[in-house]
């Protein structure tokens, strides 16, 4: 492929990166800043690409890796950053509670769990491409999207309910 | 989950949901889902989680692309420095240009956007989300919700009624300000839509102005300085319709 090439269809997976970038840190500019890295080091690593290979698939990969870089360099203040996005969720839409309900939700999942639930329910990645993604095995992937969904699921639920009490 | 389905691993369940499952095994599902409504509900609920993570999140993809990302890295690495300072420097002489012809009127409205409509915008979009607590003080104390925030900001304040447009007050919270303490009422439709209410001291060198319109994320804004408060009513409303609730407050709140 032309350099040429490999540049357009990069430009061309940015919303794409942009979407799970968003679903993944729940922020508008903290994803923008992952995405922006993201890029970056693809650029620098463009000779890793194997041409022929799936291009998106490869620039998530990048992008798990750059999120679980963040992560652990914010361990410390990762439980306090879990413990903003559940109360400051910056994407909510304001007239649809359910909307609401689940990005607080999504934002209490364990960042493992979110991420593997998102790349399969949102990015419709097959469960290869997700453990390839990731780098984690295939049976993990599996235990994780199991688990991710049912906390979720639950958590949905305690919502529901706890919304009742929401105000007074 | 009831395993009593031998053939049916929780694996077919998620593979079922994601589409990736293909006959004779996506058939059995089918028909299980018949007889078995706790796999049926199971399903259903999975369905409706990624459903719903596309409601959320599919808009980011017809949002457009901030131009830092679209102009990276390529435009950075490959263009020569000298012509990057070119550019800056062009720049730098338009911008002195458009400042040169710019009026004192034009300086003090970006003034009042930075110090009062984007400050305000910011708590609106932190605040409304919020479940738990969306206000530091309830509507159900609000004379001395009122009295609080009036002596804090060293004006007589109030909280206007906007039951004729369908918000009622949620209640308020004290903010920091850019030079001092500022104020934000919370009002609340019958389906949860959020408006607020954000409240400052004019500055010396503010005038009187008319309603002005201003827009950040997904919520709209009109702003106005009357008498000693400067004001922002913002909402996820559309123009017209937050422009009438902003003349109702005017009207309640004007000296």
């Amino acid at each position: 492929m032309k350099k040429k090439d490999w540049e357009i269809n990069l430009s061309e997976q940015i919303p794409r990166l942009r979407r799970y970038a968003r679903s993944l840190t729940q922020n508008v500019s903290t994803s923008d800043d992952l995405v922006q890295d993201c890029l970056e080091r693809a650029w620098d690593k463009r000779h890793t690409w194997q041409e022929g290979s799936n291009l998106r698939a490869w620039l998530f990969s990048i992008m798990h890796n750059t999120f679980v870089n963040n992560v652990r360099r914010n361990k410390l203040a990762r439980d306090y950053e879990a413990s903003i996005a559940v109360d400051i969720p910056q994407y909510a839409v304001e007239t649809n509670h359910v909307l609401r309900d689940l990005e607080n939700c999504l934002a209490k999942l364990k960042p493992e769990y979110r991420e593997v639930l998102l790349l399969a329910g949102l990015e419709g990645l097959s469960y290869k491409e997700i453990a390839t993604v990731t780098a984690t095995p295939i049976g993990t992937v599996m235990s994780r999207l199991s688990r991710g969904r049912e906390e979720l699921r639950e958590l949905m639920s305690e919502h529901k309910t706890g919304k009742l009490v929401r105000i007074k | 989950m009831s395993m009593q389905h031998e053939q049916i691993t929780q694996e077919d369940i998620h593979a079922y949901v994601d589409g990736h499952l293909n006959d004779p095994k996506k058939q059995l599902i089918d028909q299980q889902m018949q007889v078995d409504a706790q796999l049926r509900e199971t399903i259903e609920q999975y369905q409706q989680q990624n459903a719903l993570l596309h409601q959320l999140y599919d808009p980011v993809l017809d949002e457009a692309v901030p131009e830092h990302l679209t102009s990276l890295p390529l435009a950075r690495k490959q263009r020569p420095v000298w012509l990057n300072m070119a550019a800056s420097i062009s720049l730098m002489v338009f911008g002195a240009l458009i400042g040169w012809y710019a009026k004192d009127t034009q300086v003090i409205h970006n003034d009042i956007v930075v110090s009062l409509a984007k400050p305000a915008a910011v708590a609106h979009a932190v605040y409304t989300p919020e479940v738990r607590h969306p206000v530091e003080v309830n509507a159900d104390e609000e004379q001395h919700l009122v009295k609080w925030l009036s002596k804090r900001l060293g004006s007589d304040i109030k909280a206007p009624e906007l039951n004729s447009s369908g918000f009622h007050l949620v209640g308020g919270r004290l903010l920091p300000g850019e030079k001092g303490p500022a104020a934000q009422f919370m009002y609340e439709d019958s389906v949860g839509g959020r408006l607020t209410l954000y409240v400052r001291s004019k500055k010396v060198s503010e005038e009187n102005t008319a309603f002005r319109f201003y827009q950040e994320g997904g919520s709209n804004s009109f702003y106005w300085i009357d008498g000693d408060l400067g004001y922002v009513l913002s909402g996820s409303v559309s123009r017209p319709q937050l422009l009438q609730v902003a003349q109702i407050v005017y009207q309640q709140l004007a000296f």
